[in-house]
């Protein structure tokens, strides 16, 4: 199980992974440190899978990655792509004491871990890979949905409450609250407003269900408000037959004209 | 090659994380770093996983990922909303508990 290939997969992304964390320790633009962090995770997903866990492997690419990172450079892109880190030390020489005691930590864990482990033989998971029959995403389903049933669970909780809590925490609020309707009656007869009672509708005589259809008066004008400036392909002239009708100068078809006692062949046609 | 290269990586990882905590001032890019440690302890949760031929390792680098996810969701909402009073990202200026 520890082949040359390994090695020098591990011996190339090693150092990438390492390049992309002190990159994103040291670059001044935090969009620039959030890329060089996408480098270690990418990396980082390549290594799980060269240890034998490609579901963790493909989990770290998607939701490392490809959500997670992702949701950082909206955020960022929202709040502070412009604010760089001040160069102002409030605290007095607590770079240089940060970064003796990272050296001090990286020092104590690399001798512990290098002292104790040195000569471990790893057992390898293609045995536990391989157990029932299954393969690596049906030996870990089985073992979330039995051994780990309750742990599981509660990981639901707590997604629903993160997904709560960060809509009640990100909510603006609305900027100006919305009117009563009292307030609406106030705010229009106090002149806010062009129409006090709204404009008329088209269609009013419902010779026609078109918007494209004018309102028209009592004296048969049209009412110029019913026309919209953007739907200006009516013909006008079409209309003519209604305005007369509403003037009233027109003849109007006798009341038996629906009980075909009609007299003349256009009265039929009507 | 032996697994203890990836732990080595690992403690590396965290601690180049730990110390960008430290050192760092705007809130995203200190979020950023806590991210940073905890995939290095998910690299040494898998490789205890092949030292010792059992799968809960995995199980839980898994369990972590999803704790991470849910916890950069509250964080960077906490953020925003930080920024949208003060206009500022910086962790040095939610400073008024102090005074």
């Amino acid at each position: 199980m520890t082949t040359t290939g390994e090695a020098i997969v591990f011996w190339i992304l090693g150092p990438v992974s390492l390049a992309g964390a002190l990159g994103m320790l040291f670059s001044r633009s935090a969009v620039h440190s959030a890329l060089w962090l996408v480098l270690t995770m990418l990396s980082l997903g390549v290594l799980y899978m060269m240890q034998q866990a490609p579901f963790l492997g493909f989990v770290q690419i998607i939701v490392y990655t490809g959500a997670i990172m992702m949701l950082f450079l909206f955020v960022l892109m929202m709040v502070g792509r412009d604010s760089s880190d001040s160069v102002v030390e409030v605290l007095r020489g607590q770079r240089l004491w940060a970064g003796v005691l990272g050296v001090g930590l990286a020092a104590l864990i690399v001798g512990i871990v290098g002292r104790s482990l040195t000569s471990v033989t790893p057992v390898g998971v293609t045995t536990a890979n391989s157990a029932n029959g299954g393969n690596n995403v049906a030996n870990i389903g089985r073992s979330l949905f039995t051994d780990f049933l309750f742990p599981f669970e509660l990981t639901s909780a707590l997604l629903i409450t993160a997904a709560v809590g960060a809509m009640v925490l990100a909510f603006n609020g609305r900027k100006n609250p919305k009117r009563t309707q009292r307030e609406l009656v106030d705010a229009r007869f106090r002149g806010e407003y062009e129409h006090a009672a709204g404009r008329p509708g088209p269609g009013v005589f419902a010779t026609a269900n078109s918007v494209a259809t004018p309102a028209l008066l009592p004296d048969g004008s049209i009412a110029p408000d019913s026309l919209f400036e953007i739907i200006n392909s009516a013909n006008l002239d079409e209309f003519e037959a209604d305005r007369t009708e509403v003037a009233g100068d027109e003849t109007k078809p006798d009341a038996h004209a629906l009980g075909g006692e009609s007299h003349t062949e256009e009265d039929a046609h009507r | 090659m032996s697994p203890t290269y990836y732990l080595l990586l690992s403690a590396l990882l965290f601690c180049l994380g730990a110390v960008g905590v430290l050192v760092r001032r705007n809130a995203i890019v200190v979020f950023m770093c806590i991210e940073l440690m905890l995939n290095a302890v998910n690299l040494s949760l898998v490789t205890f996983a092949r030292i010792n031929g059992s799968l809960n390792g995995q199980v839980m680098a898994f369990f972590v990922m999803v704790v991470a996810a849910a916890e950069v969701v509250v964080g960077l909402a906490i953020i925003m909303s930080i920024f949208r009073t003060r206009r500022s990202s910086s962790v040095d200026d939610s400073n008024l508990l102090k005074y």
